[in-house]
This record gives C-alpha cells, structure tokens and sequence, in this order.
C-alpha cells in the first residue's frame, strides 16, 4: 500500500497493466518521452518502451481510428486524449466505429480498447480544456463509460476497462488529480464496471453524482446535516453507462428523494436520465420530484467564471432543501 | 498484352472468373433493387478489377478493410456472397464475417476504414505476425482528414498497409478536379513518406502487380504503399441517384472502350487460355452460383427482431434486458392481432 493521489493511480494503473499482459500499448500525444501533459504515463516509457508507449502524431481521429484496428487484431490499446474538448475531431470514430465494431460484426471483431481522457474544470485551463461532456458517450450505445472520484477507484476501475471485452471511455476527473491522496495497493484489483458506491448512508436523501463532484458534495454533506437535522446518502456512481440501477432504485426507495448532482450542463445531461428514469420506476416511493444540479446552460467560460458554472454549494443547498421541502 | 511470365496462368484464369462474376452479381443486385428485393445499393460495374486483382495479390492471413463498395474484395477475400445480399437487404446476419476470413466490415462514414488499416497492420507489426492490411477507399476519401491521418501513421510508423484507391472519377456528383488540386492521387503519398504509384484500373495484370509487390515489400519491412488505380463506375453512386444529372453523355461509354472484363477476356483467349466453350460454362455456373445466394437470402423469412439486441455489449445490461422484453411482449401482442408468425426463439 501507497499513498497516492488519483493521478498517481493512473500511472500505477497504467504500469501495472502494462506489467501483467503484454497486449496492452498506450499511445497518444505527449505521453512518451513527456510522460503526458498531466504525467499520466510518467516513466513508462522508459520502463516499457517507445513500442509500447508510443507518441503518436497529433491526429486524434488517428490516434482513435488506428487503436480500432489494433484492438481488432489482438491488443489492447489505451489511447490518451488530452482533454475532453479535443475528442471532438477523434468523436466519428468512437461513435460510428469504436461503439459500433461488435454489433456490425456481429462479434468477429471486439474492440477492447480504454480511451483515458481528462475532463471537467475548475483548474484554471484555457478555453475549450474544460468539457464535462460525458453525455455524448453515455448517449452512445456500445460504449461503457466510467469515472473514479478518487485513487482507489481510479486504479481499480483502470484495470477493470483493461480487461473489460467492451470499450470504455475512461474519464479522469482533473480537478482532483492531486486533490487528496489515499492509499492504494501495490498489486493488481479490480473496481467492478457497472457497480455504484453507496459513499456514506442516510435516511432522508439520496444524492447522486459521480467523478470530482462525490468531493464536493461529501464536503457539503457536514454542514447540511447539521443545519437540517437529516442524514444524507451519497451514492458515487462510477459507472456512468450503463449505469447501475439496482443501488440508485434501492438507496431512492429508501429515502424517497433524489438529487443528482453533475459538472455537464443541466439540459439534456446524465442527470435527466438518472432522475427520468427514477420517476418510472420509484415513483410511488418518492416523496418529491428528483432535483438536479449540473452546470449552467452555457459554454464552460474562461476560467475567471468557472467556479460558477459548476454545481456551487449554494445550488446544492437549494436542491436539497427543495427536495425536503416539496 | 504480353503474356505474363510472373504471374500463373491459373491465377489469370481466378482473376477472369471472379470478375465476370463480379459483374454479373453486380447487375443481378441492381435488378433486385429496382424489384425491391434488396435496398439502397452502390454498384461497383467498371471497378471489377481494382477489387478482383487487387485482392487476389493478398495471403489468406491479410486484411481486407473495405468501403461500401468494396464488397467485391470481401467476396473474393471469402465473405459468402449471400452476407452480401443479406447485408444491402438490411439483415444483420449479412454483417456476419466467417471467423477464419479476415475482412473488416463495410464501412459507410468516407474515410474512416482507413485508420483501422493502419491499426491493424499496426498490431501485426507489434506482434511480429507476417499479415498485411488492404485499405480501399475512393477518390473524395482522399479529401477527408482520416485519409491523411491514418497516411501519416503509417509512413511514421512504417506500416505494413497498402492503401489502395480506386479514383473513379466521381464521389456521388462531384468530379475529381473538385477533390483536390493535385494531378493525381499518388503523388500525396510523398508527403507522407509513403510510396505511391498509379495504376491503369483497367488492367487486372497491372493492378495484381502493384499490389502482390506493394505486399511483399510491406511484409519485409519496406513500410506502406498508396497505389491509385484509374477507374470509372459505370453506373450511379447508388441506386438512389442520376448520373446523368452530373456526368457528360458518352462519358461511360469512352471507359467501356477499354473495360478490363474484356480486356482481359482477349488476351486470355490470345494466350489461348480461354474459348467460347469455357465461357458458355462459366456463365452457366455463374448463374447457378448467383441464383443459389439469392435463393439463401431470400429463404430466411422474417427477420429475428431480437437482433437488435445482440453484439451492443458483451452481456446486456440491465436496461436493454428490460427493453428486449418489452419488445417480446408488444410482439407476441401483435403476432396475436395481426396472426403474424411469432418471434422464433421464443
């Protein structure tokens, strides 16, 4: 056991796959010789070589349509993307042929493949570094979606999407790379894909979120059971898609009110998902319509405003007592 | 034309058979459509041998990554012609790729098989097995950036892949001189690092030996080829358009002055390794060959709707089971009402 922060788990992560199966290749912009713009891949290069770490040209439509033929022909690739917003221009590939390649082949080729990307703001990025925007690939079916909101996950949920048979995009919260450190062990384990964390217990509210959220929202916690006199249930989604309801159900039906809490924009993210589909199959449990709180409706703005586009401890405030108070 | 010394009379005799096969099926399947016993279709009469020879130079170990077009090369690379149907009928079982056939499957979105050649002759290299990947693609891919992203991998990484375009002179309506400003297709390879060259499409020798040498020299370790073969399609993009709204009349009619069925059809018969005898046979057998597909096709009966479902994800999760089930009961509902024949795995 060490401890690390998140992104340490990541390079731990990565080098232990590395280590155990000789399949695995990462390949992206910056991630060799540089060790990645976040130090992700720092020392793996060297460690395991530039046939196994490989700086790539700056073509993410390549660097993803290239691991699509790499994986169908027997490795497993983790490409890197810098940041959400550049995945743009790789996007035609993950949702025509990375999402697809299994069900248009109808199983003789698999893409087993883990696309790493860093998303979410408040680090104080420039313009266009700072997308939360997982819905398009939770949108998409054929993709597995995850995002740890700390160390221990981060590397166990790293080596689950290494050997999971589907492709995953795996999102790396940036605003807790090195927020905090825990302690993770030195061996190979796995976070299971498609299972939910009840962070703490409670009673009286169920809140949903996932990734650099889970922090803010646990920091919050203390202070909002204090003034109201409740006990919330923090659920850590980690699985975004297809994401698990049976402890999301069970966790609503318990305390009979939700809410979800994300960095994406409100319209249209994973939260009215989440809430639409706690309406279909918990209403008569709920005491209250499920709240969201996710990001204005706007571009993430140049970082003077960031703070304010993501979910602010106020907003969260008013959810909850919403919720309690219908 | 000289008679080849590198190349077996047997393997110019292959070439011929599936090119007039080709052919056939591909008017066959333009009849079916106009029947509406298939739908949308792209035909490929004209590209014969850019698909035949150039797929026939490759080793059953090879990849073939093809376009919408391209199910010729699948064919002749060993995907069973009625998948092919089934595919352009719209049942999944025509996505089915028999598992000993290396084929990546069709690719509609321009361009973006051509990464995934790459990729594939990538982990070939990486893991030290002697396979090549075929990449087609047209003459308007070229102007997409996938085309000149997965270019620039394979001449960074000095890939076994050869790219091969068949420039057909028109990308649906839109003629050759508006994809790009240069005067051919090969001379990009050069800046890629990449070695191009361009091939008369009509000639099936020409095509067989660019690529047969395109392979070898990949599979030593001489890195990638882009070879761009001059061809035309005689008939629309697809069934769904004109081509007389954007193509000068007698246009198709100067290519058929130099079509390489027959061209090559006269010198087999100067080699004297053809004769009317032998072709009254292959037609016979090509028809026989062609009717037994459609006859497959079309004996499937309704499609499985429980298809749907199959190949999304590894195990279904949660929500699809909810969904597939719901589906089986609005069916059997429906098989209820309308007497249809129930869904058959249930």
């Amino acid at each position: 056991m060490r401890e690390m922060t998140l992104i340490q788990a990541v390079n731990d992560g990565l080098r232990t796959a590395l280590a155990d199966d000789s399949r695995v290749i990462l390949l992206g912009e910056d991630i060799g010789k540089n060790g990645g713009v976040f130090r992700a891949t720092e020392g793996l290069c060297e460690e395991f070589g530039e046939d196994r770490v490989v700086d790539t040209p700056l073509a993410e439509a390549g660097i993803i349509g290239a691991s699509v033929g790499l994986a169908a022909n027997g490795l497993i690739p983790v490409p890197e993307i810098q940041f959400m917003g550049f995945i743009y221009s790789g996007f035609e590939q993950i949702v025509s042929h990375v999402a697809r390649l299994r069900m248009r082949s109808r199983g003789r080729f698999t893409v087993p493949m883990v696309i790493r990307v860093p998303y979410g703001g408040r680090i104080r990025a420039p313009e266009l570094h700072s997308d939360s925007t997982e819905t398009f690939f939770a949108h998409t079916p054929g993709l597995t979606v995850v995002s740890p909101s700390n160390p221990y996950d981060a590397k166990g949920l790293l080596l689950a999407a290494v050997k999971s048979p589907d492709p995953v995009l795996f999102l790396e919260p940036m605003h807790i790379y090195r927020a905090f450190r825990q302690s993770v062990p030195d061996e190979a384990y796995t976070v299971p894909i498609g299972e939910a964390r009840v962070v703490k217990e409670g009673r009286h509210v169920t809140v949903i979120t996932w990734g650099a959220m889970v922090r803010d929202v646990m920091d919050a916690v203390p202070k909002l059971e204090a003034q109201r006199g409740i006990e919330l249930e923090v659920i850590d989604l980690r699985t975004l898609a297809p994401w698990d309801e049976d402890t999301v159900f069970a966790s609503v039906r318990k305390t009979g009110r939700a809410v979800i809490v994300h960095e994406a924009v409100t319209n249209l993210g994973l939260g009215a998902e989440l809430s639409a589909r706690i309406h279909e199959h918990c209403i008569l449990d709920l005491e209250a319509p499920v709240a969201r709180v996710g990001g204005l409706d706007v571009p993430v703005p140049l970082f003077q405003l960031e703070d304010l586009h993501a979910p602010t401890y106020t907003r969260i405030e008013r959810a909850i007592d919403k919720v309690l108070e219908f | 034309m000289q008679k080849p010394s590198d190349i077996a009379h047997e393997m110019l005799v292959r070439m011929y058979r599936q090119m007039s096969l080709l052919r056939e099926f591909d008017r066959r399947s333009v009849r079916l459509q106009r029947a509406g016993r298939i739908g949308t279709y792209p035909p490929l009469e004209g590209q014969e041998a850019c698909q035949v020879a150039s797929t026939l130079a490759l080793r059953a170990q090879d990849f073939v990554v093809p376009t919408y077009r391209d199910y010729g090369a699948m064919m002749v690379h060993g995907v069973p012609m009625e998948n092919i149907l089934m595919y352009w009928n719209g049942r999944s079982e025509g996505c089915e790729i028999p598992h000993d056939v290396n084929v990546f499957p069709i690719a509609v979105p321009i361009a973006t098989q051509l990464p995934h050649a790459a990729g594939l002759a990538w982990a070939a290299k990486l893991k030290k097995e002697d396979q090549v990947a075929l990449g087609f693609f047209g003459d308007g891919a070229s102007s997409e950036g996938d085309f000149h992203e997965a270019m620039n991998f394979a001449g960074v990484f000095k890939l076994p892949v050869v790219f091969f375009c068949e420039n057909n002179q028109y990308a649906i309506s839109v003629p050759f001189a508006r994809q790009t400003a240069t005067e051919t297709i090969a001379q990009k390879a050069a800046a890629y690092g990449v070695t191009g060259l361009r091939v008369p499409g009509w000639d099936a020798v020409a095509i067989y030996r660019a690529v047969r040498d395109a392979v070898s020299r990949a599979a030593e370790g001489g890195g990638p080829t882009l070879i761009e073969a001059l061809t035309y399609r005689y008939g629309p993009h697809t069934t769904s358009d004109d081509p007389t709204k954007y193509r000068p009349a007698g246009e198709a009619e100067a290519w058929r002055e130099r079509d390489a069925l027959h061209l090559l059809s006269q010198s087999l018969r100067t080699f004297g390794l053809w004769d009317d005898e032998l072709e009254t046979a292959l037609a016979k057998e090509i028809d026989e060959t062609i009717r037994s597909a459609i006859a497959i096709m079309e004996s499937l009966g309704p499609v499985n709707p429980l298809h749907l479902f199959d190949h999304v994800y590894a195990s279904l999760p949660k929500y699809l089971q909810r969904q597939r089930d719901t589906l089986l009961s609005e069916l059997s509902a429906d098989a209820i009402r309308t007497s249809l024949p129930k869904e058959p795995s249930q």
